[in-house]
């Protein structure tokens, strides 16, 4: 690969494409080589896919994972996004909430599962309660942080035309803050799709974590185990790539560093 | 405080537009205090173009975020048509460098920032003006990141001008503009300024900058920051810096601060 900082325009793509074209083929051989019959080859994976997409189970359960996602996540931000502003802008606030907040937030939502069940009962409300557990922390506390980091010039300047304090919020601070807001939700929803398929494993039966769980179970479908990993891939990189393309919208690109 | 339509100020003769009387200024730091500002005391008529000049780190910053209503001062008080000055208000717009352009707003949504009360029409129309009376014509669109600093500069007091303020506080404005640029924003400065006549506040640590723009140098001295002296510039614009009552001026001021001749 060339280091020159601008890559011809072909090369984002065709790169990528030799470097997944390489591990396909590694996987094959490797298969082939060590001769196991418990791990699929590329080959038998792509049959494990088709058979899904013949039974209807993967659009099904790719849908699932994502409303359960979304569900979660829309809820995380709801509720985390005034909890942030509300701790960014009263420091009184975020002393006496702060510590409590620091010492939730490291706390993996797996570790929640059992209580999780116990307060909504096996089913899709305990997987989206993971899940906003899991989305809602990075959330408040980048909105906190992006509020707090609003330089006061701006303040001062929204103060100075007469903004009451409701205009000062939403008219100058929301959209100083929102650059640094937009990273927390991006790993917010990274932390969310990691979540759902930890949470499908136990409390739903459907998904794409049901998925693996249920084809190791019954009769150690290691190509389905297989295909449904890769979909896990796929559609999680695919979310990333549709929020980071928030990062190039004109009136947040002045605080993204790296966007042309 | 911001209370615009009502009130009938104070009895003060109106021929002075700003009073700032005894102001002082402490700051409590590590258990000890500071003090920045002592017994400060200066008029400016209304129209007047004044520059506080000083050393950077004087306190003169201090002066005009008092006089804007940002700060409340320890001792004495600014009174400015009359009434006390007791927070920010619109009819006074302090400019920053070009640092308090809103980078999430175009040229169009900084400059139109203040005139949320006016109708969408007046709104535009007020903006198509004062864009074409700083020169940005064909950037109305553009977000700050892809302007000069000098355009940034055009744009912050193009949003104070906007709103129709009678007085303007600029903080080294042109501080962080390179030496071509400075020059050329001063004349723009002046061109508004004449076409406009607000009551300007000019802070600089820059005596030519100083000399060249104001009706009177109001010269500071080192922290605990006092009045020294204060020097009317009685030349009419445009001003010829290299006629020799320009250079007494200067050189006038150059004595002042104790640095004549030394460089």
């Amino acid at each position: 690969m060339t280091a020159a900082s601008h890559p011809r325009r072909w090369e984002p793509f065709v790169w990528p494409l030799l470097t997944g074209t390489g591990l396909l083929v590694v996987w094959a051989l490797l298969v082939k080589l060590s001769g196991t019959d418990v791990f699929p080859s590329p080959l038998t994976v792509l049959l494990g896919l088709r058979e899904l997409l013949e039974q209807g189970l993967l659009w099904r359960y790719v849908g699932d994972s994502l409303r359960r996602v979304g569900i979660g996540y829309v809820t995380a931000i709801a509720l985390g996004v005034p909890a942030g502003l509300l701790l960014g802008w009263y420091p009184g606030v975020a002393r006496v909430v702060n510590p409590v907040v620091q010492m939730l937030r490291p706390i993996s939502p797996i570790a929640w599962i059992p209580v999780a069940i116990v307060l909504f009962g096996v089913g899709d409300l305990a997987a989206m309660y993971l899940i906003f557990l899991g989305a809602f922390f990075p959330i408040v506390v980048s909105t906190m942080d992006g509020v707090r980091n609003v330089p006061s010039i701006y303040r001062r300047a929204g103060r100075n035309f007469g903004l009451s304090p409701a205009a000062l919020l939403t008219r100058v601070v929301l959209p100083a803050a929102l650059p640094q807001m937009l990273v927390g939700f991006r790993i917010a929803l990274g932390i969310a799709w990691l979540v759902v398929v930890a949470a499908e494993m136990i409390a739903v039966d459907s998904g794409l974590g049901y998925l693996v769980i249920d084809a190791r179970n019954a009769g150690k479908r290691y190509d389905l185990v297989v295909a449904a990993i890769m979909l896990i891939g796929v559609t999680g990189l695919a979310l990333d790539l549709a929020i980071r393309r928030t990062e190039s919208l004109k009136s947040v690109r002045w605080g993204f560093r790296n966007a042309a | 405080m911001t209370s615009r339509a009502e009130g009938t100020p104070a009895a003060l003769p109106l021929e002075d537009k700003l009073r700032a009387d005894g102001i002082g200024m402490t700051f409590e730091r590590d258990g000890g205090s500071i003090s920045v500002l002592e017994n400060i005391s200066l008029s400016v008529r209304d129209g007047e173009f004044v520059c506080l000049l000083g050393p950077s780190g004087c306190g003169k910053s201090t002066i005009l975020n008092i006089m804007a209503g940002f700060i409340a001062p320890t001792g004495g008080e600014v009174r400015i048509d009359g009434e006390v000055v007791s927070g920010p208000d619109p009819r006074r717009i302090f400019v920053f460098q070009e640092r308090g352009v809103f980078p999430w707003l175009t040229v169009e949504g900084n400059i139109g920032f203040g005139l949320f009360e006016l109708a969408p029409a007046e709104r535009e129309r007020r903006i198509a003006h004062y864009v074409a009376l700083v020169g940005l014509q064909g950037f109305e669109k553009a977000y700050p990141r892809d302007l000069s600093g000098g355009m940034k500069q055009r744009v912050e007091v193009a949003r104070a001008l906007a709103v129709k303020p009678d007085m303007l506080f600029l903080d080294e404005p042109f501080g962080a503009l390179d030496s071509i640029t400075r020059l050329v924003m001063r004349v723009e400065l002046l061109r508004i300024w004449e076409a406009e006549r607000k009551t300007i506040i000019f802070v600089t640590h820059d005596i030519d900058e100083a000399v060249q723009l104001a009706d009177r140098v109001i010269v500071m001295s080192a922290r605990p920051a006092r009045i020294q002296r204060i020097v009317s510039i009685d030349i009419p614009h445009p001003r010829d810096i290299s006629s020799r009552h320009y250079l007494e001026l200067r050189d006038g001021i150059l004595e002042a601060i104790g640095l004549a001749h030394k460089v």
